[in-house]
């Protein structure tokens, strides 16, 4: 396939899929202040060449303010970064240079035609002339827009104009391709087609995936991923691995009295539960077997339940306390407050 | 179309059947990818950046035919509504000359200065709906999109002065080459400066409108004490001071001498209606005020780049 583009330092920092390669990202106690507020606060984390990597998280957990720091788009209060080898700090353009990048919101001139758009991208970084037209037409058909290339992007759809991004991020060849929340506000047929883009551009090109997804079924595809919370990476290994970890099984159920039912639950069984997306939620092993003994033994009247293997939404709960959709609602206002701010 | 094997660089063994390309799903494995390697950073590369902002704001221009019928509109307005209609009332004060052909020098400024602000306010644009995100993460400098956007608001603001200087044999002025070059020379140079104007102040406004509004409140005060519509001399002592701070009397001066020196009219109306600009007694030659103008226009050109520069 794909020979790497120019290799710049040769650290024999050994990845962790490709051994001996060096690694595609790697930070070092990367910190952003906003005045009083700490978007990111020391993350540490490696990036192996070739991986799909993955941050996971709410909204307002700092993914994006690292992802732009990352991009040499925001300027770091302290710590260390490299991208494809080069330093964040002092190395911008050439970090620009090797990585490609689709934000969440479009960044495409909706008056000139997706080609134009495309060509555009390639004067300003420069990609040789006489490659530009056949690397176009590679990119654009990977994600089936080739024969679309001459329409104004406006008059694309949600999903057109994102799989246009992903193929103007590569067409100057980076050697990571940044995804900040790919998937974000599309129909979940859109998103699973630039899923299979994503997965199909992995096994084509030889290039390494740094993304951001607030979705955990999506979380799912990548290689491995950090779940991130307010500012900090709590948790970073494989999705199986995590849900693994957990061990046990996610049991909610509705009663007519959630308190009583958490008190009977700690005094009978002695298992802690709490109320998660108005459910009294707990994680035990074999839930199958316990379903049975719940309804003999707690005397408390149950209207539904449910028992589910271990989710990514399990490893989210058991590392924060609370499942990601309830860091997002309401009742965490501030925090998502917060997130506004230093989301941009 | 859909099942046109790709050409690509290398040896594809083999451009197997392609998913037809418009669908959902993606083209078929097996054809090579062109490697792209990316240049380092040259003086060349970022030629070519200044190039490519300066061709979008071409290619932006060409198709937005509205624009420039609406910012064709003012000048229009200005030339034969404003100078016909005045004309009755003000033969006296011309000595003779038409009212029209006095106006026309600031009516060939202000068709130059309205778009450059439109291409300015693009920018403001561009931020709204994400497009500048494009530009600003490219590995080129910043200062060389900002000097691409100001060359682009000058060249397409010199095609609506062109428009402009055609107009001249309506209203008496001659088609001489001279005259020609130096307008349209004077006119790039201002379209430059109001565009420098425009982004240096861009930089900092985050939506549409309220740029919109900047522009009425700064730039048309800016044109009427200009004296694009009146002779700068035997003003009231508050008009003159005014006057003389106005960065863009140094553009209408200049441009009512060149055309002037074309048009024939008795001493008498020449004195009356192309007084020259004065500081303290001091005639300013048309070079100098043109110097003003330029120099106005690279100092916010400069703090333009330093605003992009340090924008995140």
């Amino acid at each position: 396939m794909t020979e790497p583009a120019t290799t710049p330092v040769e650290t024999a920092a050994p990845g962790e899929l490709h051994a001996g390669a060096a690694p595609a990202v790697a930070v070092r106690g990367l910190t952003k202040r906003y005045g009083e507020l700490e978007a990111v606060r020391g993350i540490d984390f490696e990036v192996a060449a070739g991986e799909i990597f993955g941050f996971l998280g709410p909204n307002g957990a700092g993914k994006s303010t690292t992802i732009n720091m990352l991009c040499t788009l925001v300027k770091p209060s302290g710590g260390e970064a490299f991208v494809a080898g080069y330093d964040i700090f002092t190395q911008r353009d050439e970090v620009r240079r090797n990585i490609g990048l689709v934000f969440q919101e479009t960044t495409l001139d909706g008056y000139l035609t997706a080609e134009q758009n495309l060509r555009l991208h390639a004067e300003l970084y420069g990609v040789p002339r006489e490659l530009v037209g056949e690397r176009m037409h590679q990119v654009m058909d990977m994600v089936g827009l080739w024969e679309r290339r001459s329409s104004l992007a406006n008059t694309y759809s949600g999903g057109m104009k994102r799989r246009l991004e992903i193929a103007r991020g590569l067409l100057h060849s980076p050697r990571v391709l940044f995804l900040d929340e790919p998937t974000v506000g599309l129909d979940p047929q859109t998103r699973s087609s630039i899923w299979r883009y994503i997965r199909e551009l992995k096994s084509r090109e030889d290039i390494t995936i740094f993304m951001t997804t607030h979705y955990m079924d999506e979380a799912e595809y990548c290689d491995r991923i950090a779940i991130m919370d307010q500012g900090q990476i709590i948790v970073l290994d494989t999705p199986q691995a995590l849900k693994a970890s957990v061990g046990r099984d996610r049991v909610q159920i509705q009663t007519d009295d959630d308190q009583a039912a958490i008190a009977a639950l700690r005094a009978r069984f002695g298992v802690e539960a709490t109320v998660a997306e108005d459910q009294v939620t707990f994680g035990v092993p074999g839930g199958e077997q316990f379903v049975p003994r719940l309804f003999a033994e707690l005397e408390v009247p149950i209207r539904s339940v449910s028992v589910a293997r271990p989710s990514l939404d399990d490893v989210f709960m058991s590392y924060t306390g609370t499942t990601i959709r309830d860091a997002e609602s309401g009742s965490n206002l501030e925090r998502r407050n917060a997130g506004r701010i230093m989301g941009r | 179309m859909a099942s046109t094997p790709t050409t690509a660089s290398g040896s594809a063994p083999a451009a197997g059947e392609r998913a037809p390309a418009g669908a959902e799903t993606p083209a078929g494995a097996g054809h090579q990818i062109a490697a792209v390697r990316v240049p380092t950073r040259s003086l060349r590369g970022e030629l070519r950046a200044v190039k490519v902002v300066w061709k979008r704001e071409l290619i932006r221009f060409s198709h937005d035919r509205l624009r420039i019928v609406a910012s064709l509109m003012q000048p229009f307005l200005f030339l034969f509504v404003l100078g016909t209609g005045l004309s009755r009332l003000a033969a006296h004060g011309t000595h003779g000359v038409n009212l029209r052909t006095f106006v026309y020098p600031g009516v060939l400024c202000m068709a130059v200065m309205l778009i450059a602000m439109f291409s300015a306010a693009s920018l403001v644009w561009d931020r709204e709906f994400g497009f500048l995100r494009e530009m600003m993460v490219a590995p080129v400098r910043r200062s060389s999109l900002v000097v691409g956007k100001c060359l682009g608001g000058a060249t397409v603001a010199g095609f609506q002065g062109v428009i402009v200087l055609c107009l001249a044999g309506l209203v008496g002025v001659p088609y001489n080459a001279v005259l020609i070059i130096e307008v349209f020379a004077l006119q790039l140079l201002v379209a430059f400066s109001i565009t420098a104007f425009g982004v240096m102040v861009a930089a900092r406004i985050t939506q549409v409108q309220s740029f919109m509004a900047l522009t009425q409140m700064v730039i048309l005060p800016m044109y009427f004490i200009s004296g694009a519509l009146f002779p700068v001399s035997h003003l009231p002592r508050w008009l003159e001071i005014l006057n003389r701070l106005d960065p863009l009397t140094y553009a209408v001066d200049p441009m009512r001498r060149i055309v002037f020196e074309h048009v024939h009219m008795s001493d008498a109306a020449r004195h009356a209606l192309d007084p020259g600009v004065t500081w303290w007694g001091w005639h300013l030659p048309g070079p100098f005020e043109a110097a003003v103008v330029a120099l106005l226009g690279l100092a916010m050109l400069a703090v333009a780049i330093v605003e992009f520069s340090y924008a995140e």
